[in-house]
């Protein structure tokens, strides 16, 4: 959405060809396929340098390639052209640079799982539970732990949304003076605490007041991480919703309060329910609450408010602990059922998100 | 970035006469009781956050028998309790210094690729990836980073001994797998990527054209552009980028759980297998821990608390400091 | 200093839409030259595409040449950044550069092209400022923030930025919309004293400033909504307003319409 306001400088070459000597406004430039050139000279060379000195980590090469093409388009340009152009060549080369370096780990992130998670995931592995299945064995499936996630974060979100909601049209609407300042503040502090603390608090209150391990316990402390992600993202769209609205409807004599149920959140349900959802997704990968909270269990528990329970992402890593070839082929089938359930909340997310955008009359 | 609205709005005298039954003076108070109910409510959580984290880690730390802060240990359930946070706070910070020293300048590149440099074809997906990934959760990179990443840096770690060993950091003096604080710093970093990329890149989006056209007019080139309205725009958003993802960093559990070979030592040589963090030891120790122990994990974790309490607050000085010279009059 | 241009069928596109169609004109050195005419017939357009600030905005390109003393605009080896420097811009609202103070707005330029020694730049500051009106009131608060400024302190504030790096042609598009009338008029009286110096082509909204500042008028229009806009007629402002030689441009100027 926001692309149509940027101004466009990404075509801001002189389009030449080389060695056009100009006066007054042309001057001297690289051809368009220099950059090209450069890349396929530093790949040539690092590729050399690398062989001949014996080195095998591809890594490696990746890194001696990037800097030879860092090298090598800032002097030939500061040859041909000049100090400034090739400054900004330097800062084009560089932010390539950092754009590939990160492309390789993170595709291969997702390669892996996909390719690792597809071997054993299959009907099978999405309804039974392990119950009964030894670590060492090639069946057993993910299903107690799916019913876990699912009812911890419903729990979570149930709890969540209402209140980061109203806390976040206190804010905007209301707030003013000490407290919606303390409240602004403290959502800013919560939002940076880390899963294990939440973790840990809900731990301290289950110490004293004698608690056995839950479901509940576990949705108790992913609230505490979701409910600052839901302020956060409906004060933004909130604040988005133009005064225009809220003054036209506040002077047609309607309270304040119904100005806000009728005018407000409708027109800004579609980014709110898409930051709901993204917190979920947030808090559905989410593991050190569990493990400290929920405990984990190899069987099948509906009930979220007794009993230790699964969820998805404990599992994974209880899969991975137990180091065999079948529990790690469990753990990436299981990780990919997470991602897929992740990533299709925030494409629905999203969705929404542009489908309830406002309409901008173009 | 829109400064709070302040609305100041007083309720609207009613235009015509009031509808017989109408409830609105009632309605407002109702309304604004409950949400003002929640916000009040958030302050008590974060106070009882804070409160019985304190409560139980003051029990265990007054029965702890080493020095809280100075001992290299972690063994609560021995006779007597001996533990110690220092080799977690320092593995904490080291894995993150690595981290962000990394991760931040890579994050805002790519953020400026996307936001100007990138085909205009390209960039609108790439930016939607970026936030897909922002969402992957950190097992996934943990199991990725146990079982992909690890194997992969063991050259590189080899050749970095080979090549800096002499800046003493960078000297690897133990051999055996590449599962060192180096090795979880650059796990984090690719963790933390995605999220400071979007962040910044939602930044970069907002500098206000008729700014970067001010300098585009005077003459400058793309590069300048950037360094002349699209980073001082962005500062502060870079930084609470930056912090967002210290703070995922600082409090990782997983992916330092899975990646990290732990001991109690303390040692800068950072390819060496060894160290902890906060959360990896107490995950770790948790299973294994008696009541006595958790509480003992429990004064760790207010540590970490604390910690990410402070890179917070500094961020939102840093960001306040900078708001009178961000001057948004758009 | 000072340059001629001289348009020769110019059309400019956003995408696939034509916004406007054969332009020629010739811009007179050391004149104000106004483009007036209704919302949307392109004159705002037409005025970017004399720096190549055009092409900035998404899918913006153009065909036909700028010459600008013999030289076009739109050639092959000419660097659009270079252009920019040659051919200054001042914008409908002010905005100066947010986080830099007075100074180093006016120095923006100068430092961005290095064409300056170190003791030279605060004398080019002062006298930038002062060309642009504006010295006697920032003179003591050099180091502020120049946000800070009102609106008419501002917009002539980005003009100082302009004329600091000395460039041949200065372009004004709608420079005194956002503006009080007792800043609109201090930037007249500006414009009226620049001329001397540099070419000025300003776009305005506002007949009675087309009158009061320009030496030449351009009147364009369009046929239909969605239709390209056109030039209709250039000619000394004084006929413009006077004795247009096209109907068109009588009943825009006596409202009519637009």
């Amino acid at each position: 959405m926001s692309n149509a306001t940027t101004t466009d400088v990404r075509d801001q070459r002189p389009q030449t060809r080389p060695g056009t000597h100009g006066t007054g406004l042309s001057s001297r430039s690289l051809p368009r396929w220099a950059p090209l050139g450069f890349a396929a000279v530093s790949v040539a060379l690092a590729v050399g340098i690398s062989t001949a000195a014996g080195w095998q980590s591809r890594v490696q090469w990746g890194l001696i390639a990037a800097l030879l093409f860092l090298a090598i388009s800032y002097v030939a340009t500061t040859v041909v052209e000049n100090q400034r152009q090739a400054k900004d060549r330097l800062a084009t080369s560089v932010v390539w640079v950092c754009f590939l370096a990160a492309v390789v780990p993170l595709a291969s992130l997702l390669w892996t799982t996909v390719s690792r998670g597809s071997e054993r995931l299959d009907g099978y592995f999405l309804s039974h539970s392990m119950a009964g299945v030894l670590g060492s064995e090639a069946t057993g499936g993910v299903y107690h732990a799916l019913i876990g996630t699912l009812e911890q974060v419903g729990i979570a979100t149930v709890i969540s949304a209402p209140l980061g909601l109203l806390t976040a049209v206190y804010l905007v609407e209301y707030g003013k003076g000490g407290l919606a300042r303390a409240v602004t503040f403290f959502v800013d502090v919560m939002t940076g605490i880390p899963s294990i603390v939440a973790g840990l608090f809900i731990l301290s209150i289950m110490l004293i007041a004698g608690l056995e391990p839950s479901g509940l316990m576990g949705a108790l402390a992913l609230t505490i991480l979701m409910i600052p992600v839901v302020v956060r993202s409906t004060e933004e769209m909130l604040k988005l919703v133009p005064n225009e609205l809220r003054e036209a409807s506040l002077a047609l004599g309607i309270p304040k309060w119904r100005t806000i149920l009728k005018v407000v959140l409708p027109t800004a349900i579609g980014g709110i329910t898409t930051g709901v959802m993204l917190a979920i997704a947030r808090i559905a990968g989410e593991t050190a609450p569990i493990i400290l909270l929920v405990f984990g269990s190899q069987l099948i528990n509906t009930n979220p408010f007794e009993g230790a329970q699964s969820s998805l992402p404990f599992y994974i890593y209880e899969q991975y602990k137990i180091g065999e070839a079948a529990s790690y082929d469990r753990a990436w089938a299981a990780a990919l059922v997470l991602i897929a359930f992740v990533m299709i909340l925030n494409l629905v997310a999203r969705g929404i998100a542009r489908w309830k955008a406002p309409k901008t009359g173009r | 970035m829109a400064s709070t609205t302040q609305l100041d709005i007083p309720p609207a005298p009613p235009a015509r006469p009031r509808r017989p039954g109408s409830t609105g003076r009632a309605g407002d108070k109702i309304f604004l009781s409950l949400s003002r109910g929640s916000g009040i409510l958030l302050l008590l959580i974060m106070a009882s956050i804070a409160v019985f984290l304190s409560y139980r880690a003051a029990t265990a730390i007054s029965k702890d028998e080493g020095n809280f802060f100075t001992t290299f240990d972690w063994n609560p359930a021995g006779d007597p309790p001996v533990f110690g946070i220092a080799v977690l706070l320092f593995g904490t910070v080291v894995s993150s210094i690595i981290a962000m020293v990394i991760a931040v300048p890579v994050a805002v590149g790519i953020a400026l690729f996307i936001s100007h440099y990138a085909p205009r074809k390209l960039a609108a997906p790439l930016a939607y990836v970026v936030d897909l990934l922002a969402a992957v959760p950190s097992i996934v990179y943990g199991i990725w980073g146990a079982l992909v990443l690890v194997p992969y840096l063991e050259g590189l770690n080899l050749w970095l001994d080979q090549f800096f060993g002499w800046t003493y950091i960078f000297e690897k003096t133990e051999v055996g797998v590449a599962r060192s604080l180096f090795t979880v710093g650059i796990l984090l970093a690719i963790m933390i990527l995605p999220i400071v990329t979007s962040v910044s890149r939602e930044v970069f989006l907002q500098v206000p054209k008729m700014n970067e056209e001010a300098a585009l007019a005077l003459g400058a080139t793309r590069w300048e552009v950037i360094r002349l309205s699209v980073l001082p725009f962005g500062r502060s958003g870079i930084i609470s980028a930056s912090m967002l993802g210290l703070g995922r960093a600082l409090g990782e559990t997983m992916a330092v759980a899975t990646v990290l070979s732990p001991s109690f030592l303390i040692s800068l040589h950072v390819l060496n297998p060894g160290g902890g963090t906060f959360a990896q030891n107490i995950a770790a120790k948790f299973g294994e821990a008696d009541a006595f122990g958790r509480d003992a994990l429990i004064a760790s974790g207010l540590v970490l608390f604390v910690l990410t309490l402070l890179v917070n607050g500094a961020a939102r000085l840093i960001i306040a400091r900078r708001k009178e010279y961000s001057g948004a009059n758009a | 200093m000072a340059k001629r241009i001289d348009v020769g069928g110019l059309t400019a596109y956003y995408g696939s839409h034509k916004a406007i169609e054969d332009i020629s004109m010739t811009v007179e050195p050391r004149s104000v030259t106004a483009f007036i005419g209704p919302s949307g017939c392109g004159k705002s357009t037409f005025l970017r595409t004399l720096n190549r600030m055009h092409e900035v905005t998404p899918g913006g390109r153009v065909e036909g040449k700028v010459l600008l003393d013999d030289e076009n605009l739109y050639g092959s080896g000419v660097d659009p950044v270079t252009v920019r420097r040659t051919v200054g811009m001042v914008f409908q609202r002010p905005n100066p550069f947010p986080t830099m103070s007075i100074f180093d707005n006016v120095a923006a330029g100068l430092r961005l092209n290095g064409s300056y020694r170190k003791n030279q730049l605060s004398e080019i500051v002062e006298k930038s400022l002062k060309g642009a009106n504006l010295w006697n009131e920032v003179k003591d608060r050099l180091n502020k923030p120049g946000s800070g400024l009102s609106g008419g302190q501002q917009q002539r504030l980005c003009i100082a930025r302009a004329i600091a790096v000395e460039p041949d042609v200065l372009l004004m598009d709608e420079p005194c919309s956002a503006l009080d009338p007792i800043s609109t008029l201090a930037i007249e009286d500006l414009i009226g004293e620049l001329k001397e110096r540099f070419t000025i082509v300003i776009v305005t909204h506002n007949m009675q400033q087309a009158a009061r500042v320009s030496d030449r008028t351009a009147f364009f229009n369009l046929s239909a909504v969605g239709k390209p806009g056109r030039l209709i007629e250039i000619d000394e402002t004084e006929r413009i307003f006077s004795n247009p030689s096209v109907q068109a441009t009588e009943d825009y100027i006596s409202g009519r319409f637009g």
